[in-house]
């Protein structure tokens, strides 16, 4: 295979929730840890869009033809999440875009369609992002073991790459172990001893072996074997009957600290064993879910190159706050029904929004030609010297930004949130100013001048639409 | 360009109770104000050649000029609703006053009317703009809290003196209110009270903010010439300004957010019109847009009332107070009315002509000597301002 990914990116919430809070509502055995809990204006299109920003960091992004998103829990049934998180992620628009979904393997069969469409030269470079936000019963194991995040992989079919794809392996698998059906909220289960043995390990230890024999290698010959797994027990489990020592081989599963993160998981385990990762490495991915789904990867000398320059899944994982009580994950996970505060005057408007789609999702702005001035969101006539359509366009989302002013209005809010700050912000990009919503921040902590970052959201819900806009918040 | 100066006259006027008007629709409201003017100007429906309506929300009647056209029976007469943010009841004012200076007609209503406590909501309501995400849960409290936040800092005013500086406004148009007949409020408040009051937008405070009413004013306007013939103490117009701000604040390139072009221009105009160089010292009353405290504070220094930055130093020696050097909203001002969106330009202008006439109600609020007063309105995100300067005497 010639495809290797060339840039990785993660993104987790800023929020956890001690599984020692939950436990103690329901009176429970704490698995103990912490989970990443998305903020309420967060979903699985705003988080993959964080983590493709991430990917893209010293990446030029017109060099992209494609980009695959995968989830169990995209917000529509009908409407392409990726050809939001490509608008937004200001991506060229003569592009493949495919959503992946339904099953926890979608994440690794959306990089097995790159890896094809790389080698097969119907792109050169395609982005793979994977984003899960699954909801678990109150009061279950899942609820507990669950955690949001995103992960993005860039693939390219031109030598050099990172990391080479050296073979895969599939295989398909019809059960019922762990399912959804399209009208459930949260995700339903078998048995866990049953689903564990004839589902996990039968199918895993399967694509593995199978993979290994076809590439003639051994355990040892491994240097790190990324194991997605339900439980950290099921994962030793698998590791040991596959001879990986636990100690030295096997990639942490990042459940105490995160949780297991849907169809994103593997990729977010494979992000983190990379960022560890050096040159000449062998790395064996596998992933789970309506079957297995099997990777080598051999690491070369290009991965120091990509490692300085973005925050992955270590820096998002440092970088946290907690949430105080579990009542507070309900209402992020929007699983309270809350008042939605003031009627608001305008409702969505799918024409307006899609005239106004440059501004309102690729975050450009227009820069006068003809004096320089940059003002969001784009003006045909200059704000600065009258000059009319004499503009080019330029992003601001990627842009830093300082607090100009804010305010924080107790009017503006829902009930379970009824304090909402708001700031004018001048973007390093011209001094720009933006008005924006704030969002992740104590808000005893605004001050002017604070630096802030641009961060896509899901601003309010109304016409029978989610309206996405970009929000700001502390640089994390 | 000509000034609108000593042009035309106002020979009667009309300020219907504020309040929470439970019992009164906007026809209550609009014919409660408009016969209070016509029976002050000896005037009946029937004299009525045109008529100005200045309302802004007007869910249920306000199509077109409907609500001037049905209330009063005003008929096949040429009526008008203009629009435009809080500047509306001044439109009103305006566009009547240019129609008689231009000779059109003789006898003009200008009407503003609102009617803000039918929504089943205590606020003006979020995300008020023109895009579905662009200003998303905007309110006004938060637009005006945006700009106490950056005053405080641009000055080196700790939260506390801040806070201290523009509640003192608070104090003074509450005291102002407690003497106004029509006010929608007439508790005195201390200092203490607005400093530990809930926040409504952080800096912004319950007592920092002006109330949500319902109300109406109207005013009757002639050419001056004639304006002796139906009363011998008729108020004369010295100045009309308007300016607009292109695009939100939020966004303008810029801008400091604490000397506004709309505010700046608007007085400028009506300033030039009138003749007046010393606002400080020529103006006798002014009645102020205080949506909220630091606006009012604010206009102080873009109005040329204070030197910029200053505006402490004359706030704290009380003289914007009913005895001071120049009282501002005597009458109570936003604070005490509530803020009817096109009734507010009329009410204000209201008290200027009643101050002038030597008609303050109460003595205890009588003015002496108001040889020139203003009326102000100040609107949108903001960034459009209305003024209109006013004159007991021709000269």
């Amino acid at each position: 295979m010639r495809g290797g990914i060339v840039s990785y990116g993660a993104y987790v919430p800023l929020w956890r929730l001690k599984r020692d809070t939950i436990a103690s509502i329901w009176g429970r055995r704490s698995l103990s840890g912490e989970r990443s809990v998305a903020n309420h204006d967060e979903d699985t299109v705003t988080m993959a869009v964080e983590a493709v920003f991430d990917c893209l960091s010293g990446v030029d992004r017109n060099n992209i033809d494609g980009l695959y998103f995968a989830s169990t829990t995209g917000p529509f049934q009908e409407k392409q999440c990726s050809a939001l998180v490509a608008a937004a992620s200001d991506l060229r628009s003569d592009i493949i875009t495919c959503d992946y979904g339904n099953s926890l393997r979608s994440g690794t069969a959306a990089l097995r369609g790159a890896l094809d469409a790389v080698n097969s030269d119907s792109a050169r470079t395609v982005m793979v992002v994977v984003s899960d936000c699954r909801l678990a019963y109150p009061c279950s194991d899942y609820e507990q073991s669950f955690g949001d995040a995103a992960a993005a992989l860039l693939i390219s079919g031109i030598e050099g790459a990172a990391i080479n794809v050296e073979a895969s392996y599939s295989i398909s698998n019809e059960m019922y172990d762990v399912w959804r059906l399209n009208k459930d909220t949260y995700v339903q289960s078998w048995e866990n001893r049953f689903i564990i043995e004839h589902g996990y390990i039968e199918n895993m230890r399967k694509a593995i072996l199978s993979l290994m024999t076809k590439q003639s290698l051994s355990a040892k010959d491994i240097s790190k074997v990324i194991l997605y797994a339900p439980t950290v027990r099921a994962q030793r489990e698998l590791a040991r009957s596959l001879g990986f020592d636990l100690e030295n081989q096997v990639q942490d599963l990042l459940f105490s600290n995160l949780g297991i993160c849907g169809c994103a998981h593997a990729l977010l385990m494979l992000v983190a064993a990379l960022e560890k990762a050096k040159a000449g490495d062998r790395l064996l991915l596998a992933s789970y879910g309506d079957g297995a789904d099997a990777f080598l990867f051999q690491v070369t000398d290009e991965v120091s190159k990509i490692r300085d320059n973005r925050r992955g899944v270590r820096g998002f994982l440092a970088s946290k706050k907690s949430l105080p009580n579990y009542e507070r994950y309900l209402s992020h996970r929007g699983l309270l029904e809350t008042q939605p505060g003031e009627p608001l005057h305008l409702f969505p408007s799918a024409s307006t929004s899609w005239r106004e789609r440059n501004s309102y999702i690729r975050l450009h702005g227009s820069k006068c030609k003809n004096c320089g001035l940059i003002t969001f969101p784009v003006q045909r006539v200059c704000y600065g010297c009258h000059a009319k359509d004499n503009y080019e366009e330029v992003r601001l989302s990627d842009k830093k930004g300082r607090i100009f002013t804010f305010s924080i209005d107790n009017l503006a809010g829902r009930s379970d949130e009824p304090a909402v700050p708001q700031a004018v912000i001048e973007s390093e990009l011209g001094n720009t100013r933006m008005y924006n919503m704030l969002t992740d921040c104590d808000i005893n902590e605004i001050r002017i001048g604070m630096p802030v970052e641009m961060t896509f959201r899901r601003i309010y819900e109304g016409a029978g639409m989610h309206n996405y806009f970009w929000k700001c918040r502390p640089v994390r | 360009m000509e000034s609108i100066k000593d042009k035309v006259a106002i020979i009667g006027m009309g300020c219907s109770k504020f309040g929470e008007r439970w019992d009164a629709g906007l026809d209550d409201l609009a014919i409660e104000a408009t016969y209070e003017a016509f029976e002050d100007a000896g005037v009946g429906p029937a004299d009525i050649q045109a008529c100005w309506l200045g309302t802004v929300t007007a869910p249920a009647t306000g199509i077109g000029a409907a609500t001037a056209a049905d209330s009063l029976k005003l008929h096949s007469i040429p009526i008008t609703r203009v629009e435009n943010w809080c500047a509306s009841g001044h439109e009103a004012l305006r566009n009547a006053c240019f129609a008689v200076a231009c000779g059109m007609y003789d006898v003009a209503l200008a009407l503003g009317v609102e009617k803000l406590k039918d929504t089943g909501f205590p606020g003006l309501g979020a995300g008020r703009s023109m895009s579905p995400v662009l200003e998303a849960r905007r309110t006004s409290p938060g637009s005006f809290a945006l700009y106490a936040t950056r005053y405080f800092y641009t000055y080196g005013l700790s939260l506390e003196e801040g806070k201290k500086t523009i509640g003192k406004i608070a104090v003074k148009n509450h005291y102002n209110g407690s003497l106004s007949p029509k006010a929608h409020f007439h508790n005195r408040i201390t200092l203490e009270q607005v400093l530990n009051a809930p926040i409504i937008a952080w800096p912004l405070g319950l007592f920092d903010c002006c109330g949500n009413s319902d109300g109406a004013a109207a005013a009757i306007i002639v050419p001056a010439s004639q304006a002796k013939k139906f009363r011998d103490d008729p108020i004369y117009i010295k100045g009309l300004g308007l300016a607009f701000d292109s695009l939100l604040p939020h966004t303008r390139p810029q801008f400091d957010f604490l000397t506004w072009d709309c505010l700046i221009n608007s007085a400028r105009q009506a300033y030039e019109q009138a003749g007046i160089k010393k606002p400080r010292d020529e103006i006798d009353v002014a009645i102020v847009h205080d949506c909220f405290t630091i606006t009012e504070l604010i206009i102080y220094e873009n109005f040329g009332f204070s030197y910029q930055g200053k505006a402490k130093e004359d706030i704290d020696t009380g003289f914007f107070e009913l005895s001071g050097e120049l009282p501002v909203n005597t009458d109570g001002g936003l604070k005490c009315f509530g803020h009817p969106i096109g009734a507010s330009g009329l009410r204000m202008t209201y008290e200027v002509y009643k101050q002038m006439q030597g008609k303050a109600q109460l003595p205890e609020r009588q003015l002496k000597e108001v040889k020139l007063g203003l009326s102000h309105t100040f609107g949108g995100p903001p960034n459009v301002s209305a003024v209109a300067i006013l004159g007991g005497d021709v000269g």
